[in-house]
Order: C-alpha cells, then sequence, then structure tokens
C-alpha cells in the first residue's frame, strides 16, 4: 500500500540527487559547447574556497534561525491573544492569517517597492513624519529586511498551528490552576508551554524545511547583494548566472549536506517528540 | 462587577488584537488600495490612504496586456491538480504507515520530509531536460506532477498524523464485519478524516499556488501560472507600483479569498499532530 | 493484426497529411519571450498588425529582464525550443551565434535594408560578420539633466562634459531639503544594472577587466579610482539608498524632479521628456557621457534584439515576425500612433535621416552617443575583450553579478571600496581559471 508513494519518492530524490552527484564531477559549461570532461573533485573544491561560501552558510543559518525565533515567539503570543474573548475575533483571525497566502514573489516586490523604498516607501514617509532620517532598509539593514519580510510571511502559519493547539488545552486544568491560585506566568510556564511544546516543535519543523530553500524574497529584493546571499542563492547564482552546472551542483550537494545537518537535528526532536505520543 | 471587569478585559483584548491584525494586514491592504490610484498618486508625498480619486484604470491597462484568465486558469489546474493527484497517491501511502506500522515506518516518514530540503535550482538542468525529451516543456502536466511531488511528503506527513488519531477500534469492527480494505478505506476511515484531509488539500493548494521557481522555469506561453503573470510586472521602466498592486491583487486575490472562505476548516486540521 | 497495423498506418497518414496540410496553409503561430520595457509592451500592443499583414497569430511570454534572461539562457543551451523569438542583447547575441544556437538572419528580404542598421548595432549583434540577432531598439548612454536646476545653479552644461564637471555640477544641485539630489546613478548589483554603469564609468578612467593575458585589473589605481570618484560624488550628491538603485528606480525618481542629473540609457530620454509620466517633461537637456580627458568616454553599446534559436520549426514565420518589428515600416506604425517620440531609437541610419525625427530633442544627442561608442576599443590600455560595459565572454555575466555584489555593498559602506576591490580581484581570478583563461 505504501509502494506507489514511497517508489515516486524515491524516484524523484534519486534521480536529480545521482544526476546532481553526476554533474558534481564533471566539467560542465553549457555556454561552452556542455560537457567538458570528468575534473574529480575539482568543483567541491572551488565551491568550498570560494569567498562566498562560509559567508552564505552563516546567511543561511542566521535567516532560518531569526525567522524561526520571531514566528514562534510571536506567533505564542499572537495565539494566546486571539484564544482571548474579543469582539470581532473572527476577523482578527482572517486579518492575522492573510500575509500566509501571499506569493513570495509579491511580497517581496510588495515590502521592497512599496514599504522598504527609502525615498517613496511608506516607511520612508513614516520615519520623515517623526523627523528621522529614513532607513536604507535593503542596503544597510539588508539581513534585517529579508527576516522581516519572511517572518511576516511565515508569522500566520506558526500561529495558526499555535492557536490550535492552545484551544485544545483542558479548560478545567486551567480553572483549577487559577482556583490553586497560580497567577498568570506560572500558568503559562507550566501548563500552557509544555503543552504548546509539541506545536512548537511542528512548526519548527516544517518552517525549516521552507526557510532552509527561500528563493524567491531574495531574488526581488536584494538580489543577494549586502550580505543576504543565501546557500541556495548561491548555487542559483552558479547554475544560472554563471552557467557552471559542474560547481553549481558541487554547490548542490553541500547544500543536501546542510540540509540533512538541520534535519537530523530536527528528526531527532520530531522524531522523540511522535515517541512521545505513542507512550 | 464580575461582568464589567470581564467587560473591561475583553475591550482591552479587542483593541489590541484589532491593532495587531490591522498592522500584520496592512501590507495587503496597502496593496488592495494602491491598485486603485493612478501612478502617480501611488507615489505621492504623504502618502493618500483613502482620498484619493479611485479607478478601475489599472486593472484595465493590466487586463489589456496579459489574458488574466488563462494564468488564473492554469493556476487553478496546476494547483488543484497536484493538489488532487498529491492525495491519491498519500491516502494509501499513509493510511498504511498509520495503521500497519513497521519498523521503518517512521525512518521512511521522516525520510521522506528531508527530501524536500533539496534545492530546486541543482537539478533545474537535467529536469529541464527531462521535460524536453518527453515532449511536457511549458506543459500543464509537468507542472502537476512535479509540483505533487514536490509536496507530496507535507501530504503525506499530515495524513499519517490524521489517521493516527482515529481509534483503531473502528477498524477492527468494520474488518470484523468482513469489509474490504478499499471499502474499509473509502466508508470507513475517509470520512472520519474529512477534516484533515480538507485541510491538507487547503494547504497544499496554497503551497502549489505560491510556488514560483519551477512554474516559472518550466513555462512559457501555454502553461503559464499567475507567478509568472506576475514576472511581467515587476520592476518595467516608468512608474509603476499602481500597475503592479493591480496585478499583485489579481494573483493573490483567488486564493486569499478561498483561504477566508475556509479558514475554519484550515485551522481545525492544521495540527500535524500536535494536538492531543 | 493485419486490421490494426492498417488502420494504425492510416491514421499515420492522415496525421501527416493534416500536419502538411497545416504548415502549408502558412499560419502559425509564434512564441515570443520578450523583456517588460515600454518599446516591447507597445509591440505587443501593435500585434493585430502583423497578424493581419501575413496571418500569423502571435503569443508573448512577457517577463522582467532577469527572469528574461535566465528563462532564454536555460532554454537555448538545453535546446528546448519553447521559444521561437527571443529577445535578447548585444552581450548574449554573439556567444550564442558562435555556439551556432541563432539561425543565422542572413537572407532577410531586400525590403528591410540590412545596410540601413546602424553599423555599430549590426556588429555588436553579429559574429565573424553574419548577424544573428536583429536590433529592435539601440542605445548607448549619455547625461540627461535639468535645465532650470543647471540655470538655479549658476552653471551651463558643454556638450561633452568631463566628470569632473559633471561631480561639480552635482554637487551645486543639490538640494537636500527640497528633496533634490544633483546626481541619480545605478548602484543596484547585477551585471546589467550597476555593474554596467561603473564598467563604462571606469574606462573612462583608464581601467579595464583583464590585461592582455586576462589577469583582473581591481587591484589597479583607475578602478579604485573610478570607485573613489564614484562614492564621494554619490554620498555628496546622490539619493539616500542609491545602492539598490538601478535603471528604473533612477527613472523613476528623475520623472518625479528629484533628480538634478542622471546618466543611463538614451533610450530614458523619451520617457524623461513624455508629459504624461515626468513632471519635468519640458526642462531636461542632454549631453554625452563624462570622460577624463583620456580619449575614452563613458558610455556603453547596447542593443535589445529579435533571434530566432536553431531548430525551430516556424523558422519562415519568425523571420517574417522580425522583419516586421525591426523595420522602417514599424517605426512609421509606432510613430502614427504614439507619436515619433516613442518609436523604437538607435536601430536605424534613417530614422536619423527623417526629417520628422530630427526635432525630436534627444535625437542628436543619441545618433553622437552611439557613434562614439567603439566595443573594440573601450579601454585606455588595450584589453583582450570585446565589449564596453561588459566582456563578450560567457563567463563574464556570473563573475560581473558577483562583482557588482562586492561594489554595492561598498556603496552602501558595508564594506571598505579597497575591501570589495580585493574581493572583485578574488572572484574574477578565480573564476578565470576555473574557466581555464589563466
Amino acid at each position: 500500500m505504501m509502494a506507489p508513494a514511497v517508489i515516486l519518492l524515491l524516484g524523484w530524490m534519486l534521480a536529480p540527487l545521482t544526476t546532481t552527484l553526476y554533474f558534481s564531477f564533471k566539467k560542465y559549461l553549457p555556454l561552452r559547447g556542455g560537457d567538458l570532461g570528468w575534473v574529480g573533485f575539482d568543483n567541491y573544491v572551488r565551491f568550498v574556497t570560494s569567498s562566498s561560501f562560509w559567508p552564505s552558510v552563516y546567511t543561511t543559518l542566521i535567516i532560518v534561525g531569526f525567522v524561526l525565533a520571531i514566528t514562534v515567539i510571536f506567533g505564542v503570543l499572537l495565539a494566546l491573544l486571539l484564544d482571548q474573548p474579543m469582539w470581532g475575533q473572527g476577523i482578527v483571525r482572517i486579518l492575522v492569517i492573510a500575509p500566509f497566502f501571499v506569493m513570495p514573489t509579491v511580497s517581496g516586490l510588495v515590502w521592497k517597492n512599496m514599504f522598504m523604498d527609502p525615498i517613496n516607501g511608506i516607511l520612508a514617509h513614516l520615519w520623515r513624519f517623526f523627523g528621522l532620517q529614513p532607513l536604507e532598509w535593503l542596503s544597510q539593514f539588508s539581513m534585517g529586511s529579508i527576516i522581516l519580510i519572511v517572518s511576516w510571511q511565515w508569522l500566520p502559519f506558526a500561529t495558526l498551528i499555535l492557536l490550535t493547539a492552545i484551544q485544545s488545552l483542558d479548560r478545567e486544568q486551567l480553572e483549577a490552576a487559577e482556583m490553586d491560585g497560580a497567577n498568570n506566568t506560572k500558568r503559562f510556564g507550566y501548563i500552557i508551554l509544555p503543552h504548546l511544546s509539541r506545536a512548537i516543535t511542528i512548526v519548527i519543523l516544517i518552517q525549516t524545511i521552507f526557510l532552509l530553500s527561500i528563493f524567491a524574497e531574495i531574488f526581488v529584493t536584494t538580489a543577494g547583494a549586502f550580505g543576504t546571499k543565501t546557500l541556495t542563492y548561491l548555487i542559483f547564482q552558479r547554475v544560472l548566472e554563471s552557467q557552471n552546472i559542474g560547481l553549481g551542483s558541487a554547490g548542490g550537494v553541500y547544500a543536501i549536506i546542510l540540509a540533512n545537518i538541520v534535519a537530523i537535528f530536527l528528526m531527532r526532536i520530531v522524531g522523540k517528540s511522535l515517541d512521545a505520543k505513542e507512550s | 462587577m464580575a461582568r464589567s471587569v470581564k467587560n473591561q478585559q475583553k475591550m482591552v483584548n479587542t483593541v489590541i488584537a484589532w491593532t495587531i491584525g490591522l498592522l500584520i494586514f496592512f501590507p495587503v491592504l496597502w496593496t488592495v488600495l494602491t491598485s486603485f490610484k493612478t501612478e502617480g498618486q501611488a507615489i505621492n508625498d504623504p502618502p493618500l490612504f483613502l482620498f484619493f480619486d479611485w479607478t478601475l484604470e489599472n486593472y484595465a491597462i493590466v487586463q489589456e496586456r496579459s489574458d488574466y484568465m488563462k494564468f488564473l486558469w492554469n493556476s487553478i489546474f496546476i494547483a488543484g491538480g497536484s493538489t488532487l493527484l498529491g492525495i491519491l497517491i498519500a491516502v494509501p501511502a499513509a493510511w498504511s504507515m498509520a495503521f500497519v506500522p513497521t519498523k521503518r515506518t517512521k525512518d521512511i516518514l521522516l525520510w521522506m520530509l528531508s527530501t524536500k530540503m533539496l534545492p530546486a535550482v541543482g537539478v533545474l538542468y537535467p529536469i529541464y531536460i527531462g521535460c524536453i525529451k518527453l515532449g511536457l516543456l511549458d506543459s500543464r502536466l509537468a507542472l502537476v506532477i512535479i509540483l505533487m511531488l514536490i509536496n507530496l511528503p507535507i501530504i503525506v506527513w499530515m495524513l499519517y498524523t490524521y489517521f493516527r488519531e482515529i481509534p483503531r477500534d473502528i477498524l477492527e469492527a468494520s474488518r470484523m464485519d468482513g469489509a474490504s480494505l478499499w471499502k474499509e478505506i473509502i466508508y470507513v476511515l475517509t470520512p472520519m478524516a474529512i477534516p484533515g484531509i480538507a485541510s491538507t488539500i487547503l494547504l497544499n493548494l496554497i503551497l502549489a499556488w505560491n510556488e514560483s521557481f519551477w512554474t516559472l522555469n518550466l513555462t512559457a506561453a501555454k502553461a503559464g501560472t499567475l507567478t509568472a503573470f506576475i514576472a511581467s510586472y515587476s520592476s518595467p521602466e516608468g512608474l509603476f507600483f499602481a500597475k503592479l498592486s493591480a496585478a499583485s491583487t489579481m494573483a493573490i486575490a483567488p486564493i486569499l479569498i478561498l483561504g477566508w472562505f475556509s479558514q475554519k476548516q484550515l485551522v481545525r486540521g492544521l495540527t500535524f499532530g500536535a494536538v492531543k | 493484426m493485419r486490421i490494426t497495423k492498417l488502420i494504425s498506418s492510416a491514421v499515420l497518414a492522415l496525421s501527416l497529411t493534416a500536419s502538411v496540410t497545416y504548415a502549408g496553409s502558412h499560419a502559425t503561430t509564434l512564441t515570443i519571450a520578450t523583456v517588460n520595457n515600454g518599446d516591447m509592451i507597445r509591440m505587443q500592443g501593435l500585434t493585430d498588425d502583423f497578424t493581419a499583414k501575413t496571418g500569423h497569430k502571435v503569443e508573448w511570454v512577457t517577463l522582467e529582464e532577469n527572469v528574461l534572461r535566465q528563462r532564454v539562457t536555460t532554454d537555448i543551451t538545453t535546446k528546448g525550443g519553447a521559444f521561437d523569438i527571443m529577445t535578447i542583447g548585444m552581450y548574449e547575441t554573439p556567444i550564442w551565434g558562435a555556439n551556432g544556437w541563432l539561425v543565422p538572419l542572413d537572407d532577410l528580404s531586400a525590403d528591410y535594408n540590412v545596410g540601413d542598421l546602424l553599423p555599430a548595432m549590426a556588429g555588436g549583434l553579429s559574429h565573424e560578420g553574419t548577424l544573428y540577432a536583429a536590433p529592435f531598439y539601440g542605445e548607448s548612454s549619455m547625461v540627461m539633466y535639468r535645465t532650470d536646476l543647471m540655470k538655479k545653479a549658476g552653471l551651463e552644461m558643454p556638450d561633452a562634459p568631463s566628470w569632473n564637471f559633471i561631480a561639480k555640477a552635482a554637487r551645486a544641485m543639490t538640494d537636500r531639503d527640497n528633496d533634490i539630489n544633483g546626481i541619480c546613478l545605478r548602484g543596484k548589483a547585477g551585471w546589467g544594472e550597476g555593474g554596467a554603469f561603473i564598467t563604462a564609468m571606469s574606462n573612462s578612467f583608464g581601467a579595464r577587466w583583464f590585461d592582455e593575458d586576462w589577469n583582473a585589473q581591481f587591484d589597479t589605481r583607475e578602478w579604485s579610482d573610478t570607485l573613489n570618484f564614484f562614492v564621494n560624488m554619490m554620498s555628496d550628491a546622490g539619493p539616500a539608498g542609491y545602492a539598490t538603485n538601478g535603471f528604473n528606480e533612477n527613472l523613476s525618481l528623475f520623472q518625479q524632479g528629484k533628480c538634478g542629473m542622471w546618466i543611463d540609457a538614451t533610450v530614458a530620454a523619451s520617457f524623461v521628456t513624455n508629459p504624461n509620466d515626468s513632471t519635468v517633461a519640458d526642462s531636461v537637456g542632454f549631453a554625452l557621457a563624462p570622460d577624463n580627458g583620456m580619449g575614452v568616454r563613458s558610455n556603453w553599446l547596447w542593443a535589445w534584439a529579435l533571434a530566432i534559436p536553431a531548430g525551430t520549426q516556424k523558422e519562415g514565420a519568425a523571420k517574417e515576425f522580425i522583419e516586421w518589428a525591426t523595420s522602417n515600416s514599424y517605426i512609421e506604425l509606432v510613430a502614427a500612433n504614439e507619436g515619433w517620440a516613442n518609436v523604437p531609437p538607435g536601430a536605424r541610419t534613417s530614422l536619423y535621416e527623417n526629417a520628422n525625427y530630427k526635432d525630436i530633442p534627444f535625437a542628436k544627442m543619441t545618433l553622437e552617443s552611439i557613434l562614439s561608442a567603439d566595443p573594440l576599443n573601450s579601454t585606455v590600455d588595450p584589453s583582450p575583450y570585446v565589449g564596453i560595459q561588459f566582456a563578450a565572454i560567457p563567463e563574464f555575466a556570473g563573475i560581473a553579478t558577483d562583482v557588482s555584489q562586492e561594489f554595492s555593498a561598498a556603496y552602501a559602506g558595508q564594506q571598505s571600496i579597497d575591501e570589495a576591490l580585493a574581493k572583485a580581484q578574488a572572484i574574477t581570478n578565480d573564476a578565470m581559471e576555473a574557466a581555464g583563461y589563466r
């Protein structure tokens, strides 16, 4: 029964992986006539010794780390808030989840042109309104800007999952705790947060999968300049801008290795979490 | 007394929540508002919020230049097709993982998820050449298959977590009654998993709708989706904020409206097994 | 068994006949990839004229420049055949032509008059004397300035200014309180954006990308002079955040009246003098791109051109389209619909001899700029490459994108100019080594 999906996935993973490995040992330059023969580990050495490599790994991890931290922390706060009684709860929820439906390209373009533009952007107007010098978001606060845009896109996702988890919380337990005189902080620390831990793990896992490969947001905003070149973007440049398939493929292999290091780390946590459920 | 405190609290909650909600929603709102301005008004200093001459000219220009319906239909076809195909393949797989687990089930599941981390651009050339050889370049079919494969791990995993919530006793009871495996899936399991399946479908639709690498790189005139539509309005010459906003609004409106209408289903099912 | 065979061969024969009739009926649908620039969008709007004349239909794939580049490059290198006509530039054409990926345009009709194409354009779109793409429009770069602000600053723009004059004028025109920047220039990363500008500028400072042995030259004084001059001038007189400004951002600033001068593509002249889009339309003057008295000016040469990928089934129809879109009658068609100021410039000699076009304020300076650009001798010291704002080798786009990212980071103050140049030197030499030049 599992066969069709597993075989398809196996094919999906193995076929491209094999071709990537194959090309990574070749000098393959489409603009210079294509396949120019085997070169051993040349591409691997060249990719990793390029001055862009380590900064790109670092950039990737910073973006993933910060976006995760921001979306989880604000996601929990927002979920707690949305769980409170209020007027127009449904509408607020609709407002909050909207960014999740916006295409990455569109959100990159909108943020870049209509918000972060240092002359015509809304944020520049806002800064000037308070008598401040407008920020040059995408050049001088490039990483912060990218993290802001990506966090804006993923905050709704985190909020939704965490909200569902909060709503499943046993109300009686909370009320009992209140009777016992536990204050808000204590109730949050001892009851709510432990209850949310699994949901948080899930949020981290799913988002990491998507965040490791963000591309469109960088492509349309900074185009990899100002220290925002992630590993995915570097590989894109090698494959499509330099037209060096061999070098790009070697980069792809490194990206897979990085993804797997992160994955193993994450899977441990989630795996434990899955186990915990069985017990 | 208690009631007024409660109301006061509710008031405070409402104000804070609405403020934050509007803040988060503002970029979308601003895009929609800008789409009804002229190019000159779009960059007016100070920015114009509601009091400007509302115009539909940007929508007219965009529609004249590109056939919105064609891109929209491609997006619907590709997002819908890849989702349906994905569900068809994933349901049996998730079923067997949930109810007939082996020692390696969890490993396979986690490994499936890890395949999602392959950087797409690394395999652009092999896949592009593959599409040429199969005559699938610029075809909706190629994108249906590729987007299905990309999102399959998420689908399988989501379904797996829902199926595990279903009490085994019910299945055993139906098996006693002599139901075949397929009947069991169709008549017993699926109805119980409807909320889960619904939210899986919704999430997958969103992901497929917003995918922009393959939909841009494997299409030309025929199979282009709304992401290709957007790519013809980003950074042209001259003033473009208003036209870009109109195109953006047209590209995100269908999925946004779908999302809003179905948000209850989405929320109910978006647990990934995180809720006991 | 036999019957099946019979039927299948009958079906085959039928479908063959059908396809022959189809090809014979002459009307095909062309798929054309193009960039979302104003002139191309106008061409898209006039497609009906082509269909009426030839019966061929056209399906447009209009994409933003960077997306278009990656899209058509992928398709041409894999011989994908997704497009019947591609819009490409002066950088790609000779390289692709040399690889045999483009259909040579050596049999265009007599009516078309290939000899009328400006020699600089035809030359840049050829490989070993064979034309591989027909110029849709061509451009050089020049100074566009606000005559009113120049007067206010008490200066007069010469026809052929020097960089020192430009810098002086830029500082004099700057009025930060009124949101006026003396000069707007490209700082945006990307070889076709800020990379193109700084390379063309560096030529006039005596710099070059490579020496005759393909060694990178970013460690020379000339490059350091270029960048220091640029950064000093821009921080005194440039707009905020210029490190992210490209052609389009500067165009928009200029049209809003926020720039005193702008040195960029000559095609922009028709946009900044168009009263529908530009608030400063009636006070724009033009001058040649500046120099430093070293014999080379800082203007570039570029053409957006239409080319046919080799192996297309629709070569005949594609050639018909190219002849239509880059002909004199197309120019007249646009002139009739939108006025002479909006015709695609810089491709044909006869346009500049046309009495109707002579009144256009920017016509003369555009032609002079184009004529003064020489891709074969673009640098003061000899260089091994062809091209002004680029080096026409396949590796250039990749290298120059990396290099321009380092430069942009320096413009934004994230690193010093010396750091940027040192990195550029390392990146370039490394890539050239990988490509086997050194």
